[in-house]
């Protein structure tokens, strides 16, 4: 059992001990070739250069890295890229743009939802996964659910501020409109 | 991380096929089986794992999740532990295995965990995790600094003189109350393990964690039907409110009748060289009221042999005080 990837590339091919494979980032597909030991967070920061993913503690324990595969929240630093051939991966920058931001992304600037920003990115991309996950509606509720991401500045209650006021906007659009309106 | 074969495999045989070809699938196994990942690229990273050939499991249609035709549970080995707590036959009638899960790691982490990476997680210990320290499950014989070490989170039941650490899993914790089975497929064929017998004691050989032989995968794990009017629990006492592994906790189960406990099961997590159930511990609620006395009783008999080291003798009572807890929650 050689290569069994479903770009059927050897991984001769590739280059010594490298696989090629077909990575989708932020709807654009690219042919690439590397080594089986990167991880998605160092091919998106230091293949792609798409900076806006953070590496806080590359083991699982801070949520830096958090990206959305197939429209999941993960941890990216503790997912192979080369076994990821074929899903659809989102980062920060494919969310939204500084002209036409995301309303997660708006909501962080105008609650002030961040003090060094480090965090920030990981933060922004589960906020957007919650909004489609089973959470309930307190603020505890949201806490749970977004303690897999870690701040070291504390902006913990704007981050819950943001999170919250983008739920309810939400709930009035999904409303329906009155009669006339 | 040292370099390895990347593959994913066509078919469960070849999966299988090439785990085979290591000489053990315990600690230092020269191929492993990638499902979440979310332990084994820790570890790589860590070099505590050092597999020379990854095979990729993910696209072998082994994460469904349903009833079977004789009212099983069937949980897919790659079946991921978000889709498996949220789902609503285990919402509906295995509550504390759905608690358990939700309990552990975060969203992130359990978006990528599966039922078979979770049950075979490893050891938080920090000494095993560091390859500057000597440690008998990473290299049988270098001895155990964490005996006279940092012990705080370690085991209290089930440890040896020559290793101390807790197996960390909730899931499994909820799964042993539940009575799991786990279904593995070898090249030798299938065969069904109790999760009771799964896990193996450490001994003098704590590199040597479960049953597992070269090339075994694990397919799915099924849990019994539900007994009628069972209520469950998961509790989880840990230092922080969330993202956090337990230092206690337990899945307790009971089922009342005419005002006493008809039947009860629990096990404990946190505490174990392996996740704990004692049977005896649950005869002892058997046809008594459920009332603190009782429940104490139980919870006396269940860490019956409890060997506390320097740093974790509060887990005892702990421990106790946890079983309680959680047994009053599930009657009043
Ligand atoms: C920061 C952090 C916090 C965490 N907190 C908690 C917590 O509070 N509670 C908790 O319970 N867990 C916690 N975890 C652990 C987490 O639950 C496990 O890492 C996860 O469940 C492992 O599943 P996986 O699919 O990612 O496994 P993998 O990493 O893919 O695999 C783990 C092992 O299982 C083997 N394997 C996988 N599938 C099979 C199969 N089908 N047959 C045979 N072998 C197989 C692999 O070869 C590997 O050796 C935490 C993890 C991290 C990183
Ligand atoms: S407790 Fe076990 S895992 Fe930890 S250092 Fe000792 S032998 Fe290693
Ligand atoms: S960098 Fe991935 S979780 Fe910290
Ligand atoms: S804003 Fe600095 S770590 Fe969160």
């Amino acid at each position: 059992m050689t290569s069994l990837f479903d770009a059927a590339v050897t991984a001769s091919d590739a280059g010594e001990g490298r696989i090629a494979i077909k990575l989708r980032v932020n709807g654009q597909e690219r042919e690439v070739s590397i080594d089986p030991r990167m991880t998605l967070l160092d091919y998106l920061r230091d293949v792609l250069h798409l900076t806006g993913t953070k590496k806080g503690c590359d083991h699982g324990q801070c949520g830096a890295c958090t990206i959305h595969i197939n429209g999941r929240r993960m941890n990216s630093c503790l997912a192979l890229a080369a076994a990821h051939a074929g899903d659809e991966i989102t980062t920060i920058e494919g969310l939204g743009t500084p002209g036409r931001l995301h309303p997660m992304q708006a909501a962080f600037l105008e609650n002030d939802a961040y003090q060094c920003g480090y965090c920030t990115s990981g933060q922004i991309m589960s906020a957007v996964a919650l909004l489609s996950e089973p959470c309930g509606a307190s603020d505890d509720d949201v806490r749970e659910f977004m303690s897999g991401n870690i701040c070291r500045c504390g902006a913990y209650p704007n981050i819950i501020r943001a999170i919250q006021q983008v739920r309810r906007d939400q709930q009035k659009d999904a409303a329906p409109q009155p009669a006339g309106a | 991380m040292q370099t390895f074969d990347l593959v994913r495999a066509s078919d469960r045989p070849a999966a299988i096929a090439a785990g085979a070809e290591s000489a053990t699938a315990q600690q230092g196994a020269s191929v492993r089986f990638l499902a979440g990942g979310t332990t084994l690229i820790d570890l790589m990273k860590l070099g505590v794992e050092r597999p020379e050939r990854v095979v990729d499991i993910n696209r072998l249609g082994l994460d469904e999740i349903r009833k079977a035709e004789n009212g099983d549970l069937f949980v897919g080995a790659t079946a991921r532990n978000s889709d498996l707590a949220h789902h609503p036959l285990v919402r509906a009638d295995y509550a504390a295995l759905s608690q358990a899960i939700l309990a552990g790691a975060s969203t992130q982490l359990r978006n990528a965990a599966t039922t078979a990476g979770n049950l075979l997680q490893r050891t938080r210990c920090m000494y095993f995790r560091d390859l500057a320290s000597a440690c008998n499950k990473r290299k049988p014989g270098s001895g155990c600094p964490a005996i006279a070490g940092a012990n705080r989170m370690l085991a209290i039941l089930g440890t040896s003189n020559a290793c101390i650490a807790n197996n960390p899993s909730d899931m499994a914790v909820a799964m042993l109350a539940y009575d799991a089975v786990v279904h593995v497929q070898g090249v030798a064929g299938g065969r069904q393990i109790p999760l009771a017998d799964f896990y193996v004691l450490p001994g003098q050989r704590p590199d040597i964690e479960t049953m597992l032989a070269p090339g075994e995968l694990i397919t799915h794990v099924t849990l019994p039907p539900p007994k009628t009017g069972e209520r469950s629990v998961y509790l989880k006492l840990r230092d922080r409110a969330s993202y956090e592994f337990a230092l206690v906790s337990t899945a307790v189960a009971v089922t009342l009748a005419d005002g006493k406990i008809a039947n009860a099961r629990f096990a404990l997590g946190g505490v174990g060289a392996r996740p704990w159930r004692v049977r005896k511990a649950e005869d002892v609620l058997r046809g008594s009221a459920p009332d603190e006395r009782a429940f104490r009783n139980a919870a006396d008999t269940c860490l019956d042999g409890a060997r506390p080291q320097s740093h974790n003798g509060f887990k005892i009572e702990l421990a106790k005080r946890c079983i309680v807890h959680a047994f009053k929650q599930v009657t009043s």
